[in-house]
């Protein structure tokens, strides 16, 4: 491209909007278990509000506010699920057993906490990592 | 491990030191050592013979496989010995031989004698096998060790040729009898010749029988150069004359011979096995006579003259099968005809051995084999014309050779067949005795040329390459000692009757003996005015006759076209079959990928569709079927609409916002189905492939972006609509029968909460019932990113390395 455009209200929409795609992308992660949503879907909304801030941006500047190696990041997300199941083992449980139970924490009072958010969030970082190469690489081939 | 089974292998271990002796030894001849191995082996066999004439038989056992009833059973008895024998005997005769024929700073008599021990252990493990799965191991090793000798001298085109066509014929008869020996155990249940033998009359009436006998006749065939697989035995002349004597006219060739006789026991009941065996020797006999007469290569006369010499033993083993119909010895002429294919097998060893020697000596002494060149070499090789006429008078059958004996019982076995009233013997069996005559008419012709025409007639040493003269005497040890014992078996034939042809002939027609008979031979020359007398005078008269005008008949040999031999059909059929695959590769294998789907989809529609025509599966049941909603058959309509435009759709770009629209009102679908979570990942996904699709359609090549509907292809419509009506036939079938099983979903709907502490039933099944697929699923679109990543990045890389 030779000459920038003026994307003026593309840039001040995306700012705000991005941030209420990552809301609910957030929201659709931890209410999964209860409500449909999940860690698929929402590290696929993570990575629509990225894209949108690509669109907005470019490549370079996205890098610059959120310096993520998303090749690490679906590495990371692989090996989070993958513990998560080998947690089990320790317990003498089968692989990818999972453990739930309620705590009092501080500030949200009786929780549930349950072992399944952590493989999810292995999902869900492994989504995002993998949408985001692969829309990074093709997008700086040229 | 017995003594018996140490010498059988001796053979093998003494080859793995055969290397080292030449490489350590390179001032001594390796035939030295080598000549030790038969020596020692013929003498430890010569010790059987008074226990196998007295009538027993020597069985050792070494397991070698015995869950599969596979064991290594040695087995001697009068068959097994003679031919051990004859292998170790003329073994001997012929490394002595080869020690003079090649010289020691020339060849790569390491390899020589290794292959010659090989294939010396294989026959001696091929003839004392009582196992079948052990007998077709060493056949092969046969085959193996021939094709490697064969092909002795490799940087000959013919040798190659030769080696590659013994091969192929041998293997197939080989691979042939595996079936016939898999099919035989499957029948009796046991790998033994002897059990088998011992349950003959049941097999007789089995339906696989009449094949096991077929596939077993095929492997005995090629391997003993019968008719029409006889083409590769002149072939194999390619190879040094040592193995030409010992392999392709003392012991491999028999080893179908002894396949026969073996197997006599078993198959010899039957009419066929008669037929077969005794056809096509016959024919065999006439055909390799008649053809010998036309060569000019003396190796090339021997080889046909052994065709047609094991033609004979081969009809004798047919005919002698008759034996078995008649309850007494005493009156049964069909004996004659076993003891004469016994008493001939031996003549043939030892004068066919002596006529190869002699060949080579001419061979190596005068530098050609060609008879046209050859002549009057009387006077300068004396000892080797010697040789030769005894040699070849024993062949053509003229007294006082044994030849002779063995070709009048052979006739007189001939002409008993006029008096056999069984399978059709007595019209058609008048072949048999003519046949028989006209062969041995050629026969005496080409024994007579190769005598006179190489060492009578007019001398024309200018012609030759090299200056001849008489052989050494180390040369003429083995092919004297093979022409006294012709002599000798010829004056003196009692003396094999009892110790040596008598066990044999009780153990190929055990049925007999076994019933407390006795076999009696005895051998005479005179034997009154009979008519095989008179058919011996007029197989001198005739043949004398022919020879003397041969100049004058010869020109029919041109007449039949190369295109109709069995070597024109040979050639062509491996011409043929070579550019037949190689044409239908062409045709099947196109290299587009087009092809290679319409095959897939027309393999996956036909099979489809006729199992389910021969199972009757289809089935319709319309009574679990929901109730159709308005807005399902509004949506269902839009996308029929959607995806039937994208096949009419003139540019690519209409046809992949088409393809967006079939995926969101898939997405719709799920909403209303109540998938909530499908369709939110309907959605983002449909959104993200389009984008991955209209890049895809940036990047196009200019050249070829012509934009042009799709074209009509007859071909393709029918193979899709077929798809479709298989898949809507299958679907429509097991949905009318999945109400044969309950579902499993209840416990599901039960335990989400109670176990698993969830309210949404997709995520939990995704993350905790099934959460192992999930771990996968994101592997394998890790694996995809990771694979984009490196497809995008490294082309540079490839590129360069190129």
């Amino acid at each position: 491209m030779k000459k920038q455009p003026n994307d003026l209200i593309l840039q001040t929409v995306t700012t705000v909007i991005s941030f209420i795609i990552f809301l609910f992308s957030i929201h659709l992660f931890f209410a999964g278990h209860y409500t449909p949503g999940g860690g698929f879907i929402g590290g696929l909304m993570t990575a629509a509000a990225l894209v949108l801030l690509l669109l907005a941006y470019d490549i370079k500047t996205l890098n610059t506010i959120l310096p993520f190696d998303y090749r690490l990041m679906t590495a990371a997300g692989l090996l989070i699920a993958v513990l998560t199941g080998a947690g089990a083992l320790l317990f003498n449980e089968p692989f990818l057993t999972h453990a739930y139970d309620y705590f009092e924490l501080p500030l949200l009072g009786e929780t549930s906490l349950h072992t399944a958010v952590l493989f999810d969030i292995g999902v869900y970082l492994t989504v995002i990592g993998v949408t985001m190469t692969i829309i990074q690489t093709i997008g700086e081939s040229e | 491990m017995s003594l018996l089974h140490l010498a059988i292998l001796l053979p093998f271990i003494a080859a793995v030191f055969v290397p080292f002796l030449f490489k350590g030894f390179r001032s001594i001849h390796t035939g030295w050592f080598v000549l030790l191995v038969p020596l020692a082996l013929f003498i430890y066999f010569i010790q059987y013979m008074p226990v196998t004439s007295s009538g027993q038989t020597v069985s050792q056992t070494f397991e070698w496989i015995p869950s599969l009833g596979i064991n290594f059973t040695a087995y001697v008895d009068g068959l097994g010995l003679l031919f051990a024998l004859l292998i170790t005997g003329i073994g001997s005769l012929v490394v002595l031989y080869s020690i003079y024929y090649l010289a020691k700073e020339k060849e790569a008599l390491g390899n020589f004698y290794v292959y010659l021990l090989m294939f010396m252990g294989a026959m001696l493990g091929l003839v004392l096998s009582d196992n079948m799965i052990v007998l077709y191991m060493f056949w092969e090793f046969t085959s193996i060790s021939s094709f490697l000798l064969i092909g002795y001298w490799y940087d000959k085109e013919r040798s190659r040729y030769g080696a590659q066509k013994s091969m192929l014929i041998t293997v197939f008869g080989g691979l042939s009898m595996l079936g016939g020996i898999v099919l035989l155990y499957i029948m009796g249940g046991t790998f033994s010749i002897r059990e088998l033998i011992g349950m003959s009359g049941d097999l007789m009436t089995e339906p696989l029988f009449l094949f096991a006998m077929i596939l077993i006749l095929l492997g005995a065939f090629t391997k003993s150069a019968q008719f029409p697989f006889h083409v590769w035995l002149p072939d194999a002349m390619e190879a040094p004359t040592p193995v030409s004597a010992y392999l392709h006219s003392a012991t491999m060739v028999k080893a179908g011979i002894y396949l026969v006789a073996r197997m006599s026991p078993v198959f010899a009941e039957s009419g066929v096995w008669l037929w077969l065996v005794a056809g096509f020797g016959i024919f065999t006999l006439f055909w390799g006579s008649f053809n010998a007469v036309k060569q000019t290569d003396l190796k090339g006369i021997l080889a046909f003259s052994t065709i047609s010499q094991l033609g004979l033993i081969m009809s004798l083993l047919g005919l002698g099968a008759a034996a078995l119909h008649f309850d007494t010895l005493d009156e049964n002429m069909y004996m004659t005809a076993t003891i004469a294919a016994v008493f001939h097998l031996i003549n043939h060893a030892t004068f066919k051995g002596a006529l190869f020697m002699m060949a080579g000596i001419v061979d190596h002494e005068t530098g050609t084999r060609d008879i046209r060149k050859l002549g009057g070499l009387v006077n300068l090789m004396p000892i080797t014309f010697t040789i030769a006429i005894i040699g070849s008078f024993s062949m053509a059958g003229l007294p006082p050779f044994n030849g002779f004996l063995s070709k009048e019982m052979f006739l007189t076995g001939m002409i008993s067949v006029f008096e056999l009233d069984l399978f059709n013997l007595n019209t058609w069996g008048i072949l048999f005795p003519v046949l028989a005559w006209v062969a041995s008419v050629f026969t005496f012709i080409y024994s007579i040329m190769l005598v006179f025409k190489t060492f009578l007639g007019k001398p024309q040493f200018d012609k030759l390459p090299k200056k001849p003269h008489e052989a050494p005497i180390g040369m003429l040890i083995s092919p004297l000692v093979l022409v006294s014992l012709v002599i000798i078996f010829g004056f003196f034939p009692n003396l094999l009757s009892n110790s040596m042809i008598k066990p044999a002939v009780e153990a190929i027609l055990p049925s007999l003996t076994d019933a407390g008979q006795e076999v009696y031979v005895d051998i005479y020359f005179w034997h009154g005015f009979q008519p095989e007398l008179f058919m011996t005078l007029g197989i001198i008269l005739t043949g004398t006759l022919m020879y003397a005008t041969l100049a004058k008949w010869q020109g029919i040999y041109n007449r039949i076209p190369e295109r109709f031999t069995i070597n024109g059909v040979y050639d062509r059929g491996l011409d043929k079959s070579e550019s037949g695959s190689f044409k239908l590769n062409e045709v099947v294998m196109t290299g587009y990928m087009r092809s290679y789907l319409i095959y897939i989809f027309a393999f996956f529609v036909a099979i489809l569709l006729s199992t389910m025509g021969i199972r009757d599966a289809f089935a319709v049941d319309t009574s679990n079927l929901a109730e159709i909603r308005i807005y399902e058959v509004a949506l269902a309509l839009v996308l029929i609409a959607g995806a039937i435009t994208i096949l009419f759709a003139k540019s690519r770009l209409t046809s992949i916002v088409l393809l967006g629209v079939v995926g969101y009102s898939v997405a719709l679908f799920f909403v209303f189905f109540r998938a909530p979570d499908l369709a939110l990942t309907q959605l983002v996904i449909e959104t993200v492939s389009v984008a991955l699709f209209l890049l895809c359609f940036y990047h196009l090549p200019e050249i070829s972006r012509k934009e042009e509907r799709m074209k009509f292809k007859m071909g393709n419509a029918v193979i899709s609509v077929l798809v479709g009506v298989t898949v809507t036939l299958i679907g429509i079938a097991s949905f009318s029968n999945s109400q044969a099983f309950e579902s499993i979903s209840q416990y599901h709907i039960d335990n989400v909460y109670e176990l698993a502490a969830g309210g949404n039933m997709v995520n939990v099944i995704l993350v905790d019932f099934r959460g192992f697929d999930t771990l996968f699923e994101i592997c394998v679109l890790g694996v995809a990113a990771l694979g984009i990543y490196a497809m995008v990045n490294f082309r540079g890389v490839r590129r360069q390395k190129r």
